[in-house]
């Protein structure tokens, strides 16, 4: 079968360990040109350990992982950015022996068509505020703001977003929304982890729920309103 | 005649710039240490025997290809770094995901088979390497040849172009970073393994480059490395293992505070370097410099 050619990312029977323990048990998503997908679940359920799948930060991964059609599932990361994906860790992974500046500029521009620095710092007035500080030494939503910023730079035009509103107050976690409503109207593809619910839901398109290292289950914007007691039932701790 | 402690000036004076002449090795020396150290996690036991292949290389270079001095410094690095890279391909890298005591074992071996194959064939007595920079000045309080001015200026020249690098341009942020965290850096599309085995390579360069310097001032001696990486472990200890300011300055440091101590106290003198180290690990574990982790 011809592969669609608006599918960025297909993801079938991905299985992931660390060392001898089963973290992934068969992921099967998809991910067309544009769309911000999400990916919801407790902890522990697998979200970021899918992320990490599909820019190849781990190591023993399994199934197949198909972006633009070709296969990746055993292709080194550097090779995965290279192909316009890039990645925003839960962490943030703010480098603390780099500067604001250096953070931002650290990532390699990819493809032509990424955000200038001057626009980064129009979307995030506070970076260019503090440039030339440590990176660490930036507050928790200055820290994901240059998380987000510096991958914007790249050219990367399908990002994996990791939790960028946890831990962070209502009035950042606006402000990060906007960035992504506007990184959407500009034709990113975004696959967002989520444990956010109500933030998840006032910026995506679908989502995936999921479980035990599994999808559980796919819900369409336009469905939620029906399915919100069952999410509540998934998102419990 | 002057008099500082009891001691004669000129005497003190001379100390003191042997001392530095000994710093510079041990600057040298222990940056390429910390270097290797930040990007692999690996304590190289081999440097010692990598500053004593530069040194043999450079004495094969002149004794069988007739090549001087000028070409060893550039070209015995080279030769003995590109050893360090083939090393860090075939076998180091298989050991990164294994406890760091792997990466620590199969260097000290590296260390002993090299010393080994050397002392076999050389003996032990050493080779004489014949001085390039012939002459010197006489400061009044002693004769101080060029080529000790010259090994001095190198050394700070190579510690200073290295810290730039390190700590001022692009390839250095990605050095600075990939120590921090490789997984994400190669996720930004950089080929980290490529980094980290020409980081090797050039930490071994920097051990050949300053065996190379040390063959016109010693005997060319499979031993060479054994004698001085010793107290070179010191240094890096008493420095912080990840931090390459550090183990500049504390090269320099201890170099000098050596010397002093062969004026006042004669008999700690080749104990002082441990004793300071006893007192740093006590007090400050991650080093003068270090970061604690």
């Amino acid at each position: 079968m011809q592969p669609d050619a608006d599918v960025i990312l297909d993801v079938r029977d991905l299985e992931a360990y660390y060392g001898e323990s089963k973290a992934l048990h068969g992921v099967t998503l998809e991910i067309r040109q544009g769309e911000l997908v999400t990916l919801l679940g407790r902890n522990g359920a697998g979200k970021s350990t899918t992320l990490k799948c599909i820019m190849g930060a781990i190591p023993r991964r399994y199934g197949s992982i198909l972006l633009r059609g070709a296969e990746v599932i055993s292709a080194p990361s550097n090779k995965i950015a290279r192909m316009g994906v890039a990645w925003c860790p839960e962490n943030r992974g703010i480098f603390s022996s780099l500067s604001v500046e250096e953070n931002l500029l650290l990532p390699p521009i990819i493809a032509p068509g990424g955000l200038s620095v001057e626009e980064i710092y129009t979307l995030f007035p506070n970076l260019a505020e503090r440039r030339r500080s440590q990176g660490t030494r930036l507050s928790g939503g200055e820290q994901q703001m240059l998380a987000i910023g510096r991958i914007l730079r790249t050219g990367a035009r399908f990002l994996l977003m990791d939790e960028p509103t946890e831990g962070l107050a209502p009035v950042i976690i606006q402000k990060i929304g906007d960035a992504i409503r506007l990184l959407k109207e500009r034709g990113y593809t975004i696959l967002l982890v989520e444990q956010n619910f109500h933030f998840a839901s006032s910026v995506a398109d679908r989502h995936y729920v999921m479980e035990d290292g599994l999808i559980a289950e796919h819900i369409l914007a336009a469905d939620i309103g029906g399915a919100t007691e069952r999410l509540h039932e998934y998102l419990a701790v | 005649m002057d008099m500082i402690f009891g001691v004669p000036l000129p005497l003190l004076l001379g100390q003191l710039v042997l001392g530095l002449i000994n710093g510079a090795t041990y600057a040298i020396l222990s940056l390429g240490l910390a270097v290797i150290f930040g990007m692999l996690k690996v304590i190289n036991f081999a440097h010692g025997a990598q500053y004593m292949l530069g040194a043999f290389v450079a004495w094969m270079m002149a004794s069988w290809l007739g090549l001087g001095f000028w070409y060893a410094l550039i070209l015995a690095p080279l030769v003995v770094g590109a050893g360090g890279i083939v090393l860090e391909r075939v076998f180091l890298r298989h050991l990164y995901d294994k406890d760091h005591l792997f990466g620590l074992l199969f260097t000290f071996g590296f260390a002993l088979v090299a010393e080994g194959l050397f002392r076999y064939h050389f003996g032990s007595t050493g080779q004489i390497y014949s001085n390039p920079i012939p002459g010197g000045m006489q400061l009044g309080f002693m004769f101080l040849p060029y080529y000790r001015i010259f090994i001095v200026g190198i050394a700070l020249l190579i510690c200073f172009g290295t810290w730039f690098v390190i700590e001022r341009t692009k390839l250095g942020a990605y050095l600075r970073a990939a120590t921090e965290d490789p997984v994400l850096v190669r996720a930004f599309g950089i080929n980290v393994p490529l980094l980290i085995t020409l980081t090797y390579g050039f930490g071994v360069a920097l051990a050949a480059l300053a065996g190379v310097i040390a063959a016109p001032i010693q005997n060319v001696s499979p031993l060479m490395g054994s004698h001085i990486i010793i107290t070179v472990f010191a240094v890096v200890v008493i420095g912080g293992l990840n931090s390459i300011m550090g183990a500049i300055i504390t090269g320099f440091a201890l170099g000098l505070i050596e010397g002093l101590a062969k004026v006042f106290i004669p008999e700690m003198s080749n104990t002082v370097v441990f004793v300071i180290m006893a007192i740093v690990l006590l007090l400050r574990p991650a080093g003068l410099f270090g970061q604690e982790q």
